[in-house]
């Protein structure tokens, strides 16, 4: 709760701090930036949609199934994991039209940061689900409950509130991941801040403002992280 | 779709191999300097002087909560006006290694926190110095839950070199880009450019585990 505390204070002396910058000399970037932040927070929350997905997906393929879904499961996560986040974007915008699949540039990006991500989150659903007392799909077995119903009623709301730690730590790394769409041309944070860059030749000023937006964004995260934490931890202690 | 055997036998997988070089130095470089950065961000967090180990934890927190390119940005384009003009791979190295020692500090601290405090007191008890306790007793056994974390640093940085594109260093993923445009060939350069990675992360998994299942076997002498 303290911890909370401390994030809203930090969020709104941030806001504050970017008020004060609006009346200074500052104030001829920041159109630019608030434009390049809604592309950001755009691209971020498509990715961070498919990365949810994804994860559960993927993890609870793996995790729960054995056979072809297994095996195709693991094969994603072992590509996506095994690459990096640029190649995996370059390769998304620039090879994949040899292909005859031309995808915008926003299409690529937050498929590629989705998919990526997607695989380390995968892999905490699987950490997640390996936890899950086996003694408990014992007693389905013995319960007469079908092996769906095992899945969506008993394991995943368990996992669901085991893995909120894990996965919010790798949705901030998908926020900061999202810098690096720059690289397939769209106009997010730091495309403006390097346009800006080459325009007033003013690094400090420009890369300190795109870090201070940056750091907001991890900010917010890590409130929404703390929320869903106390939540459902709640949640689940007055079940036990 | 039509793969070109020849232009990526006779120019891609040549240049690329020449690159990796580049990325393999960069990745560990900044490794270890991000093993001595972790050991001095980590004093400082544990540090008994509170005003010192707040700036400490703030700071890890402002570095770990802004993307990497921003911060090679910072330092490649934002230092000159200071007087200290940086090539772009000593740029890269510096914000690399400044990014994993943040990394590395917490993971050095839960490490060291693992080792149960009967220990330290048994060291008191038989008379044994600080050095020689931390180094002989206490040292050898956090290495246990350390060394797999760090071998995944290593792949971290690894896997985050390709960015340093963005400043014109001759890593595999820039040269892959250069072939792209010179040949007008993007299918070639960049498939490749994937393979090598996961080839080399699978080495770098497989070299981990080596090392981790030695370092277990020589301290717990399983």
């Amino acid at each position: 709760m303290n911890n909370r505390l401390s994030t809203v204070g930090i969020i709104i002396c941030l806001l504050i701090a970017l008020y004060i910058a609006s009346l200074t000399e500052l104030k001829i970037y920041l159109p630019n930036f608030i434009e390049g932040a809604i592309v950001t927070v755009k691209v971020a929350v498509l990715s961070l949609i498919l990365f949810f997905i994804m994860s559960f997906v993927a993890g609870i393929a793996r995790g729960h199934f054995n056979g072809i879904i297994k095996w195709i499961a693991t094969f994603y996560i072992e590509i996506f994991r095994g690459t990096s986040v640029l190649v995996i974007l370059f390769w998304f915008f620039f090879v994949l039209p040899e292909f005859g699949i031309l995808l915008s540039p926003l299409t690529a990006g937050v498929l590629g940061i989705g998919l990526n991500f997607g695989a380390y989150g995968a892999e905490i659903v699987r950490g997640a689900i390996a936890s899950v007392a086996k003694g408990q799909s014992e007693a389905s077995i013995a319960l007469n409950i079908s092996p769906y119903k095992h899945l969506t009623r008993i394991v995943v709301p368990q996992v669901f509130v085991i893995t909120i730690p894990g996965l919010t730590n790798t949705a901030m790394e998908l926020i900061k991941a999202t810098s690096l769409v720059a690289g397939i041309t769209i106009g997010e944070l730091t495309f403006h801040a390097m346009k800006l860059n080459g325009i007033f030749f003013k690094p400090l000023e420009i890369f300190a403002i795109a870090l201070f937006f940056y750091y907001f964004f991890a900010q917010f995260i890590r409130l929404i992280s703390s929320y869903l934490e106390e939540h459902f931890s709640k949640h689940m202690n007055k079940e036990a | 779709m039509d793969w070109d055997w020849e232009l990526t036998l006779e120019v891609v997988i040549p240049r690329l191999l020449e690159a990796t070089w580049v990325t393999v130095y960069v990745t560990v470089i900044s490794f270890l300097l991000s093993l001595v950065g972790g050991l001095i961000f980590m004093i400082l967090k544990t540090s008994k002087n509170r005003l010192i180990s707040i700036i400490a934890t703030e700071f890890i927190e402002i570095i770990r909560s802004t993307p990497l390119l921003i911060q090679i940005f910072f330092i490649f384009f934002g230092l000159p006006r200071f007087g200290i003009t940086l090539p772009p791979v000593t740029s890269g190295i510096i914000a690399f290694s400044l990014y994993n020692s943040t990394l590395c500090a917490e993971v050095y601290r839960a490490g060291l926190l693992a080792i149960p405090k009967g220990q330290w007191e048994a060291c008191t008890a038989l008379n044994l110095s600080f050095v020689r306790s931390f180094f002989r007793i206490i040292f050898p056994q956090s290495l246990v839950p350390i060394v797999p974390a760090l071998g995944n640093f290593l792949v971290g940085i690894f896997k985050e070199t390709p960015i340093l594109s963005f400043v014109a260093v001759a890593e595999i993923m820039h040269v892959a880009k250069l072939i792209g445009y010179e040949y007008y060939e993007f299918t070639e350069a960049i498939t490749t450019v994937g393979i090598f990675f996961i080839i080399l992360s699978l080495i770098s998994a497989k070299l981990i585990n080596v090392i981790e299942n030695y370092v277990r076997r020589t301290v717990i002498h399983e």
